[in-house]
């Protein structure tokens, strides 16, 4: 008897489910479509990344092709240079002011998010290690 | 800088009446196979001039070629020619490749050009052959024969997809592109090879320049030449071949059967290392030991140039890098293969030149 409850509340609950969402349900479609979204910003990084942002036609890719040595994983860490914690979007803007001689993208500008999304994309797989030199 | 002081003293023994003291380095004959006498030559490399617009260049590019034009100049005793290794502009244009004749024409020594892909694939190499140097020749120096061989041809179905030069350039220059194209020195220059070796014995010593390293590293990046082997071939019957390439902007070495190979530095900044590129699997050479990671707080750091001391006709490459410790590699006759004078050994390495 108590199982045959269990049952039916079991089937009631996934009815309910399949009529109505709850927040911890998500199908194959809805993974598809979060990842292309997710690979759409990685594009518009990647465009962003092989394109003058500054004033003298540098773009982040010279020196960093498929964006290698700028170690995500990494950060924030302790940046000698700078003598503090930084996240790797203040070396982002580091480089955007220096070698490309541009003015800092403000930290939460969808562009910033672009280049993150990139460079973590092409950094996948490298296990975190926040605060290696 | 200890290699300035020991110069400056050579300048001042000359001057102070122990004048022998200089030039016999100079004209010290090495006896042997055919009797080779010892010479220096430097390198320069890799400046990739950048046109902003009318009057205006990549200040930072432009320090790095004038920097190493003025310490080659300084050069005491001076070397007997300069070797650009290719990549004199960034894109290709005439602003540019005129902008760096100007600035090499400080030199007054012989320069022996090398191009590279961003001096050719916007024009097809037609400044370059009209107002600087044929893609493919070869001199003889001192024993020793020379060969400039053109590396950076690319696949006709690659190029012929392109209306427009510059779009051709730019895809190219995008090192990292995904839809990039192998460089070759293909059947004319390999012909080219053969005919301009064909007179010469086994035992003449030879050192051949070109833009891209004449082997496989990273196909990514274009650190790779396709029909390498090929090459390697048509060098194997001599006994004493090395061949020095720019193109990847960092210190690499390796050797493949007779051939000794050595890359340039550049002078305008550095690559990371294929190992560092994660995604994708890659030759690099096992014996190379890498150079310091750059610093990009200290604006030279990781670029510079090199010259090289000819003896008995190997190589021995010193690597002039700004803000960092000067490196030496040379062919360790022992080993068969180059090795660095400091580091070889891998107890001796140090932190920095762990690459990630």
């Amino acid at each position: 008897m108590f199982n045959k409850i269990l049952v039916l509340l079991a089937v009631f609950g996934l009815l309910v489910l399949a009529s109505n969402a709850r927040s911890d349900e998500f199908t194959k479609e809805d993974l598809k479509k979060w990842h292309e979204a997710f690979m759409e910003v990685v594009k518009e990084g990647e465009r962003l990344f092989h394109s003058p942002l500054g004033r003298n036609k540098v773009s982040c890719d010279m020196c960093h092709p498929n964006a290698a040595n700028t170690h995500p994983e990494t950060y924030p860490k302790f940046q000698k240079q700078l003598g503090k914690v930084v996240e790797l979007r203040d070396m982002i803007n580091w480089c955007i002011q220096n070698p490309l001689e541009g003015d800092p993208l403000p930290l939460d500008d969808p562009r910033m998010i672009a280049l993150e999304a990139y460079i973590k994309w092409e950094r996948r797989g490298v296990p975190l290690a926040p605060g290696k030199h | 800088m200890k290699k300035l002081t020991r110069r400056s003293f050579l300048k001042k023994a000359a001057i102070g009446g122990l004048a022998a003291a200089a030039p016999l380095k100079m004209v010290e004959v090495v006896y042997g196979q055919g009797a080779q006498e010892k010479f220096t030559f430097a390198v320069i490399s890799d400046a990739h001039l950048t046109h902003i617009k009318g009057t205006k260049f990549v200040r930072n590019f432009d320090e790095g070629l004038e920097r190493a034009v003025t310490e080659v100049s300084f050069m005491d005793p001076p070397p007997d020619f300069v070797v650009f290794g290719g990549d004199l502009a960034q894109l290709g244009k005439k602003e540019e490749l005129e902008h760096g004749l100007e600035k090499l024409s400080k030199l007054s020594l012989p320069i022996k050009f090398v191009i590279g892909e961003h001096d050719f694939y916007l024009d097809m190499g037609e400044y370059w052959q009209k107002h600087i140097a044929p893609l493919n020749y070869s001199f003889d120096h001192k024993g020793v024969h020379f060969v400039v061989l053109n590396s950076i041809l690319t696949y006709d179905s690659w190029i012929n997809q392109f209306k427009d030069p510059m779009e051709r350039m730019l895809g190219m220059a995008r090192l990292d592109n995904p839809h990039g194209s192998p460089f070759i020195v293909g059947e004319e220059g390999r012909r080219w090879l053969k005919k301009d070796l064909a007179k010469l014995s086994p035992d003449t010593p030879i050192i051949v320049l070109t833009h891209s390293p004449l082997y496989k590293i990273f196909k990514p990046w274009n650190f790779w030449t396709d029909d390498a082997e090929k090459v390697q071939a048509i060098l194997a019957r001599f006994k004493k071949v090395t061949v020095m390439h720019g193109h990847v902007h960092q210190i690499i070495y390796n050797q493949i059967g007779n051939i000794s190979f050595y890359a340039f530095m550049s002078t305008a900044w550095p690559w990371p290392y294929p190992p560092t590129y994660t995604q994708k699997p890659n030759n690099f050479p096992k014996i190379t030991v890498m150079m310091n990671r750059a610093d990009p707080f200290h604006e030279r750091d990781g670029t510079g140039w090199s010259w090289a001391e000819v003896a008995a006709g190997r190589v021995t490459h010193h690597y002039e890098l700004w803000e960092n410790t000067p490196r030496t590699v040379y062919y360790d006759e022992k080993l068969g293969h180059p090795v660095d004078k400091d580091y070889q050994d891998p107890s001796k390495r140090i932190p920095p030149q762990i690459h990630y």
